[in-house]
């Protein structure tokens, strides 16, 4: 039996869509993910060394309590809820270090709960 | 010869350093109206039940030298405001509340019983100011003093440290009863401006509140929590922050970490004070002297 042109055409577009989706994977699966993890008083790792120009997904997960990411030079915060994972994407377009803080107060030692963003 | 208060602190060796208003860059003028000369105290960041000897070791003896050292002034203020962090933090609730009563009955030894209190961070943002409540009142409000309209606004109970939209409105319509040469005197415990954000010294909504004051010609904010004394500009609403009686902190950005600064056993109470601001309204602007907590 021949395929219909309809058929073909659905086929097609699935190979398409099949192809498209392959490379959306690919591209998710190059982009790093950092998994960073927030309690009472630090974030775990507390230096995250960045590329310049390439994205990055930074995955927050807190244990205890409600804390909060905020990397002011880059204009980028999140909250940080426990039982779920927020996650934050960008690109670091300068190089440097700089500092990030947990900007949701948390208790005493909140004050001493940063960290710092490298990027080369 | 008759010399008045302004003059008298000129030449009393209280060793505090005095900064007059006309000395402080763009500080807010008074507006045409309003009462007499008067003078109140700014306290601020006490932490009362913090423990680090490194820091302070005289930690449950500064507020009440500070105590004594305002009521030796030569002439009582009008009123007292503590900027808040009234108390260190805790996560336990029922050693919260006995360290707010135990600074209420500390400040039971201020002479002066005209005292407006507000909340810091450390006194309210773990329970949305709960405790605070139940010995202080509400976190938020206004008040009158010979021509002067006062509002305290609270950017602490959110552990986000938002003022919050409901405030925002309180602001607003509270304001809009003002005449625009009103003289308004905002007190906060966190800057309302960007001082230094990757140190937690801001107030993520504070722009609002700002931008509801800028209308408005004479306004002055006085507010706490950086623990030095620093002055800042927002168009022409100038922000003065208070010394703190507990430890200094660096000045902002000055290094990475806000890390207190450690106790100069040969200058104890080095950084430490508070401060009189007296309206003057001949002169129409404020006074701001800083006073240590003992004399040197």
């Amino acid at each position: 039996m021949k395929p219909s042109r309809r058929r073909m055409l659905f086929g097609g577009a699935a190979l398409v869509a099949g192809a498209a989706a392959g490379s959306i994977v690919l591209a998710q699966s190059k982009e790093r993910v950092i998994k960073v993890v927030a309690r009472k008083f630090v974030f775990l790792p507390g230096t995250l060394e960045l590329k310049k120009g390439e994205p990055v997904t930074l995955e927050f997960t807190s244990p205890e309590v409600v804390m909060g990411f905020n990397a002011p030079d880059f204009k980028i915060r999140t909250d940080i809820i426990p039982g779920t994972v927020s996650r934050l994407r960008f690109t670091p377009d300068k190089a440097g270090t700089f500092p990030f803080l947990c900007d949701i107060f948390c208790g005493d030692g909140h004050e001493g709960m940063s960290g710092q963003l490298v990027v080369t | 010869m008759k010399i008045d208060r302004r003059d008298f602190l000129k030449l009393s060796a209280l060793g505090g350093g005095a900064v007059f208003a006309s000395s402080l860059p763009g500080c807010a003028a008074m507006g045409a109206g309003g009462g007499d000369d008067f003078y109140f105290v700014q306290l601020s960041d006490t932490h009362w039940g913090f423990n680090g000897p490194m820091v302070n070791p005289d930690a449950r003896g500064t507020l009440p030298k500070a105590i004594e050292a305002v009521n030796a002034l030569a002439q009582q203020p009008d009123f007292i405001v503590f900027t808040g962090d009234l108390t260190h933090t805790t996560d336990d609730p029922a050693e919260r509340r006995k360290r707010m009563g135990e600074f209420r009955d500390v400040v039971k030894g201020l002479k002066n019983r005209n005292i407006r209190f507000m909340a810091g961070e450390h006194d309210a943002a773990l329970d949305n100011g709960a405790a605070w409540k139940e010995f202080f009142g509400e976190t938020h409000y206004t008040f009158e003093h010979k021509g002067v309209h006062f509002i305290a606004l609270d950017n602490v109970s959110d552990p986000a440290a938002r003022l919050g939209e409901a405030q925002l409105a309180w602001l607003a319509a509270d304001l809009a009863k003002q005449p625009k040469d009103a003289r308004i005197v905002v007190l906060t415990h966190r800057p309302l401006f960007d001082l230094a954000p990757a140190w937690d010294w801001a107030t993520r909504d504070g722009a609002q509140a700002v931008d509801l004051l800028m209308p408005f010609a004479n306004v002055t904010v006085f507010y706490g929590h950086i623990h030095q004394e620093h002055h800042h500009m927002t168009g022409h609403i100038a922000h003065h922050s208070a010394k703190s009686l507990i430890f200094p902190l660096p000045a902002p950005g000055s290094q990475p970490k806000r890390d207190p600064i450690k106790w100069d056993a040969a200058n104890p109470y080095r950084g430490l004070g508070f401060r009189e601001v007296e309206a003057e309204v001949r002169e129409k602007k404020y006074a701001i002297t800083e006073l240590p907590v003992t004399k040197a």
